[in-house]
């Protein structure tokens, strides 16, 4: 199976670093805002990828950087936030095609080639209105390009639909499936229905994101939920992820290994993360949380190959897990900050 | 019936689109119904009608009516 994790630190880093001071020079030359902001850092000489100029990720919620004209603009990818601006990213065809391909070669390093057959922990419902989809619709469907047969496990009133999911596992129930939901509907429905229902899950494979502050008001946190699904499903194919809409074609994936009480998660070969202390912007040692930033080759419409989220996160180990580079974990939402993610589309939880 | 027309006629039903439509020349998101949700439901019937898989790449990349001729014919799925 082709893999998009298979990099050691060393080699990514040699091999990002020449590819991101291009793409810094190239956005200077395109956008001015962004040859602008630059400017009152100074010229940067970057040895390491520590060393790039970043721009914080409120910064597409604020102003509309990009790198190409108005006329090229192919597509404007938004966030979801509920509450505050929302980040607006412009792509043209280009960026969108590589968003596209980026995307499917790193769900293909954990699905193959093949469309697996695919229950969906959501519902029908979300695309009653098809002229607008909320950001979970949108997030679904792009997930439904990598299976066939969709099941949804709710139905059109949101209830679940245990025949639906017991006539899905009757016929597919004894290959390989693909499991896509938001974590907390995954846990909610998904699980409360496999279990009630005594489902077996085991030849499963669960990609999941979303975040956790529901489950962890249930005290539920990654390894209970895995231990749970585990026990009560067989199911033991699990990916969380990770990622956001500033960066097109990235998501940080949860590698075969997870135990921890966080997901742990790594970067595919075209990006990176740093962990910096939130007081002196240093790069943190491994083990130390921090604020995430997140680097990636693919921004080539908009100024984004280097940005610093508002997550914090940590740094487990490099080169020590079942795949290579950094094995991190995203620790939830720095204090205050007010920026929201895609998982706060499914109701007003904070 | 030719490959075109069994395809011409699995689009007509899975899109649901009218008599003035110009299948043949047709194009991803030239129209409405050819959106993302609608590709997912034509992906399905074409596959029925053809009794072929498609990979997830190929579902990606089927950007027109003429690209899924051509993905039907290396696939070997005879009129």
């Amino acid at each position: 199976m082709s893999s998009v994790f298979t990099l050691s630190q060393a080699e990514r880093e040699k091999l990002l670093l020449p590819e991101l001071v291009a793409l810094t020079e190239h956005h200077r030359t395109h956008s001015p805002e962004y040859d602008r902001l630059l400017g009152a850092l100074g010229t940067v000489e970057a040895k390491t990828l520590a060393d790039l100029p970043w721009l914080p990720v409120r910064l597409f919620k604020q102003h509309a950087i990009k790198s190409i004209t108005e006329d090229d603009v192919f597509k404007v990818l938004t966030s979801s936030g509920t509450t505050g601006d929302v980040s607006r990213i412009f792509l043209d065809k280009e960026a969108a095609g590589t968003q596209q391909k980026m995307l499917s070669a790193t769900m293909q390093s954990v699905l193959g080639p093949k469309r697996l057959p695919m229950l969906l922990a959501d519902t029908k419902a979300l695309f009653t209105n098809r002229k607008s989809f909320s950001a979970r619709g949108a997030g679904v469907l792009g997930m439904m390009n990598f299976g066939r047969d969709h099941t949804f496990i709710l139905d059109e009133q949101e209830k679940p639909d245990p025949e639906a999911v017991a006539a899905f596992l009757a016929k597919h129930g004894g290959e390989p499936f693909l499991i896509f939901g938001f974590t907390f509907m995954a846990w909610l429905y998904l699980y409360e229905l496999a279990k009630e229902h005594k489902l077996d899950l085991s030849n499963g494979i669960l990609i999941h994101s979303g975040g956790w502050k529901k489950l962890i008001d249930q005290s539920v946190d990654n390894a209970e939920f895995r231990r749970r699904f585990k026990e009560d499903t067989g199911l033991t194919r699990i990916h969380n992820f990770y990622g956001m809409v500033e960066q097109i074609g990235v998501i940080y994936l949860e590698g075969p290994d997870s135990t921890g009480s966080s997901a742990e998660l790594y970067c595919p070969d075209h990006a990176d993360i740093i962990i910096r202390d939130p007081e002196t912007w240093a790069e943190q040692p491994v083990g130390v949380p921090g604020v995430v930033e997140v680097i990636s080759t693919l921004p080539k419409s908009y100024p984004g190959h280097v940005l610093l989220t508002e997550d914090l996160g940590v740094v487990h180990g490099i080169d020590d897990g079942a795949w290579p580079g950094k094995r991190f974990s995203i620790l939830g939402r720095l204090p205050k900050a007010e920026a929201r993610g895609c998982s706060d589309t499914f109701g007003g939880d904070k | 019936m030719s490959l075109n027309d069994r395809l011409k006629n699995v689009f007509v039903e899975a899109l649901e689109l009218g008599e003035d439509v110009d299948v043949e020349n047709l194009k991803y998101r030239d129209i409405e119904a050819w959106d993302s949700l609608g590709h997912m439901t034509l992906v399905a019937a074409i596959e029925d009608e053809f009794d072929v898989q498609f990979e997830t790449e190929q579902v990606i990349d089927m950007s027109s009516f003429k690209v899924a001729v051509d993905m039907l014919e290396k696939l070997g799925a005879n009129a």
